[in-house]
């Protein structure tokens, strides 16, 4: 009787018949990921490092990266349709969007969190402004902005399945899939891949950062 | 340009009747306030016991990130299919999509407690629900308020897709113009999604200053930072 | 009255932090417990308002035993100081004094009232009343944390490092403070500190604790460096010992000795008579109503020249009765006579004191 209803509820057959379908959905959902994310940080890091060395642009570019946070996704995506249409750019630009709030604090945070004493002990040996950054503030504020792009590609993985209303495909598009012909199984299938994706994404990206800052790792 | 002056006009023509703008935004803020306030009514309390306890709080918090990696437009989708056009299991998914949060700050908020503060409090002569009420909460109002902030706003992006399954909202301009190929009603929809997300966090932020303690207010700013960053972190 | 009857107090991770512990603090004193960290002083506080609760054996306040009355209400009766204070960030600072007072259900006016009279009593400014913590000095937040203690005027205190997070400066004025507002009060205090110095200043009496909470020594101050019962003892005391025994002690405590005393009419040849006699190069001069001139060496002296004209010094430092002898050593070490000349109020010469004296009177 259960098992009935499982497999009503659930058809392993159309896995093993749509492989190609939902792998090309998976790829289109990581590439959606990756590039905005890797965008997202090309902006933020600049904009972070010019927050730091003038604090007074911080307020302002919380307050601007906040806003565009705080739009819904679907509205950001349609808000843009008149200028790049039902396209890869409008899905890009709109996922990039979410990443900067997120990737520009962390970063700022990261590196004004570096202890005085320690900011204070590399100037008192000569480091340059530059040095300092490079070879000190950066390397201890890595875990603070991994944390930041661990963050906003978790988040980004999340919304990448609203693209699918625009057409650009994702695991979002199995939901579609599922909802038109009412019929579960595509649904599960990609609620399961984009939770294993995120959870797998945070993971590594956490692996990585305990690589890169061993002396991190005690902390943890 | 041409098209935004439609945009503009687009709105005096719909602003009444059983799909017009007032009826949809009374729609949306009535799923997304009822869900919020549910939220908070099962969160506030599940925070601040494992706050207070400090027992189960690693558990909350991977509850929580793995709530974060939950596509709410997944949920959404699963809800219609196992209830057909239902507001109810809309209306569990809200609330499950804004309960991690809440969770999650208020056990920060409440754990970020100066120890000694605490041990002060206690040592003072405090009954456990005194040190909860008159201490822990009051100093944690900054953290517990940016949670539900974050969890409101996520609310009402998300009410948007209830629409897409047939209920209201404001998401049904989106929806149906997308349908129909009208971009003047997608776009005029999209517009008023954004501004009340943005109306919706502008009256939280009145609200949080409200209920922050003046004590609190002028280090709150930095501290809330500091401490959503460690959050962030763990 | 606090007593201490067999106190043990056992950790879940199996350290014992306080050993069978027997211990009277008596009432309207000061009793400092001191001891390396990790020796238990701290749980000891802490068990008496229950912060902490003890494994085994009884702790009484006043003859009654603190396990039969609720911890809260327990704990509202007892003042209690920590030193990061743990001030309510959220609250001003007579809102924090009042806690205590709206616990236990004051009316409005009356603890409007003890707020501002607390508030004076503590050294602080009357502006202060509104502000935050987080706007106030380090040294302001722990008389804050003081006056906050003493808000319902319970007969016990526990304070605990209460000024170990100021500077040295902050701290001697606090400890001043707080020894001359105990000679007003006369509470009962239990007083933990990690400085046998400060334990010093400000106790009574003072228990020394070693690692795993055992009870080396309980003693006034002055009997603790004159007898420390182990070496354990005599070496948390510090090499310094005798001189910190005697910061203790006043110069009343010992008889001065007349000295090589002449008047300004005598010639050098009686000065030469005296000194020899008492076996200096050297005398005092006292002016006939008996107040001090100063002193004066046989080798500037012709034996015909008057004292009176001859060249007499002054006395860089001279003590008074109320002096330590810690003082009265600084002014031998600093004198080229190698003697403290002792005055009264006045300036009434009243004798000499060497250190020989001072050894065979106290060590």
């Amino acid at each position: 009787m259960t098992a009935a209803l499982a497999a009503a509820f659930f058809r392993w057959d159309w896995i093993g018949s749509h492989l190609d379908d939902i792998q090309s959905r998976l790829t289109e959902h990581v590439v959606l990921t990756v590039v905005p994310v890797a965008i997202g940080f090309v902006l933020a890091f600049p904009l972070a490092l010019a927050a730091v060395r003038w604090p007074r642009l911080y307020g302002p570019l919380l307050g601007v990266t906040g806003v565009l946070f705080t739009i819904p996704s679907l509205a950001l995506f349609v808000l843009l349709l008149p200028f790049t249409g039902l396209s890869r750019a409008t899905a890009v630009i709109g996922l990039t969007t979410y990443t900067l709030l997120i990737l520009v604090r962390n970063t700022v945070e990261g590196i004004n969190g570096v202890p005085r004493d320690v900011r204070e002990a590399a100037e008192a040996m000569g480091y340059t402004r530059l040095r300092r950054l490079l070879r000190v503030e950066l390397p201890l504020a890595v875990p603070v902005i991994l944390a930041g792009v661990r963050i906003a590609t978790v988040t980004t993985i999340g919304l990448v399945t609203i693209t699918a209303v625009i057409g650009q495909g994702g695991l979002g598009q199995l939901f579609i899939d599922g909802f038109i012909r009412r019929f579960p199984t595509p649904l599960i299938v990609g609620l399961v891949l984009s939770i294993v994706l995120a959870v797998a994404a945070d993971l590594s990206l956490l692996a990585a950062q305990r690589w890169w800052t061993p002396w991190s790792r005690a902390g943890n | 340009m041409a098209f935004f002056l439609e945009v503009l006009a687009w709105f005096p023509d719909h602003w009444s009747g059983t799909t017009g703008v007032a009826r949809r935004v009374a729609q949306h803020v009535g799923y997304s306030s009822a869900a919020s306030l549910l939220a908070v009514a099962i969160a506030l309390p599940l925070g601040l016991a494992v706050g207070h306890t400090g027992k189960g709080g690693q558990l909350a918090i991977n509850v929580a990130n793995v709530g974060r990696a939950i596509p709410s437009f997944g949920i959404v989708i699963l809800a219609f299919i196992l209830a057909g056009i239902n507001l109810v299991p809309v209306m569990v998914a809200l609330v499950a999509l804004a309960i991690p949060p809440i969770v999650t700050n208020t056990y920060v908020g409440i754990r970020s407690v100066d120890p000694e503060v605490r041990d002060a409090a206690e040592g003072m002569g405090m009954t456990g629900w005194q040190v909860l009420r008159r201490v822990e909460l009051p100093v944690a109002m900054p953290l517990v308020m940016a949670g539900v902030r974050t969890a409101t706003v996520q609310v009402v992006a998300t009410a948007t897709l209830a629409a897409f399954i047939g209920l209201g909202g404001l998401g049904r301009y989106i929806f149906d113009g997308l349908q129909v190929r009208d971009s003047v009603r997608v776009v005029a929809g999209a517009l008023l999604v954004a501004a009340l997300s943005l109306l919706t966090e502008l009256l939280l932020a009145a609200l949080q200053r409200t209920v922050v303690p003046r004590g609190l207010r002028d280090r709150a700013a930095a501290e809330t930072t500091r401490a959503k960053t460690s959050a962030a972190a763990v | 009255m606090i007593t201490f009857t067999g106190v043990t107090k056992r950790f879940r991770d199996g350290t014992t932090a306080v050993d069978d512990l027997n211990l009277e603090v008596p009432a309207g004193e000061v009793v400092v417990l001191v001891g390396p960290s990790g020796c238990g002083k701290t749980t000891t506080l802490r068990m008496v308002n229950r912060m902490v609760e003890p494994s085994n054996g009884t702790i009484t306040v006043d003859g009654r035993d603190i396990m039969s009355v609720p911890a809260p209400q327990l704990r509202r009766g007892i003042g209690y100081v920590i030193q990061q204070v743990g001030l309510f960030p959220h609250r001003t600072v007579a809102a924090n004094i009042a806690t205590v007072p709206a616990l236990v259900g004051w009316d409005k006016a009356r603890v409007r009232a003890r707020v501002d009279e607390l508030i004076a009593t503590v050294g602080l400014p009357a502006g202060v009343a509104d502000r935050y913590p987080h706007q106030l000095s380090g040294g302001q937040r722990q008389r804050v944390g003081v006056a906050r203690a003493l808000a319902v005027d319970p007969p016990i205190m526990l304070m605990d490092e209460p000024f170990g997070a100021v500077d040295p400066i902050v701290r001697a004025n606090l400890q001043d403070e707080f020894l001359r507002l105990q000679a007003e009060v006369r509470k009962t205090i239990v007083f933990v500190t990690h400085d046998i110095d400060e334990a010093i200043t400000m106790g009574d009496r003072i228990a020394i604790f070693s690692q795993g909470g055992v009870l080396e020594q309980y003693a006034a101050p002055e009997q603790l460096l004159a007898d420390p019962a182990n070496a354990f003892v005599a070496d948390f005391l510090g090499a310094e010992r005798g001189l910190k025994r005697l910061a203790l002690i006043p110069v009343s405590e010992v008889t001065a000795e007349p000295g090589p005393v002449v008047s300004p009419d005598d010639d050098g040849a009686t000065a030469e008579r005296v000194a020899r006699a008492h076996g200096s190069d050297w005398v005092v001069v006292v002016a006939p109503d008996g107040r001090l001139r100063g002193w004066a060496s046989l080798h500037e002296l012709e034996p015909t020249t008057r004292m009176g004209d001859a060249t007499v010094r002054p006395f860089a430092l001279q003590v008074n009765d109320t002096d330590s002898l810690r003082a009265a050593l600084n002014a031998m070490v600093t004198s080229r006579t190698g003697v403290a000349v002792r005055v009264d109020a006045t300036g009434v010469y009243e004798g000499i004191l060497t250190q020989e004296l001072i050894s065979k009177e106290i060590l």
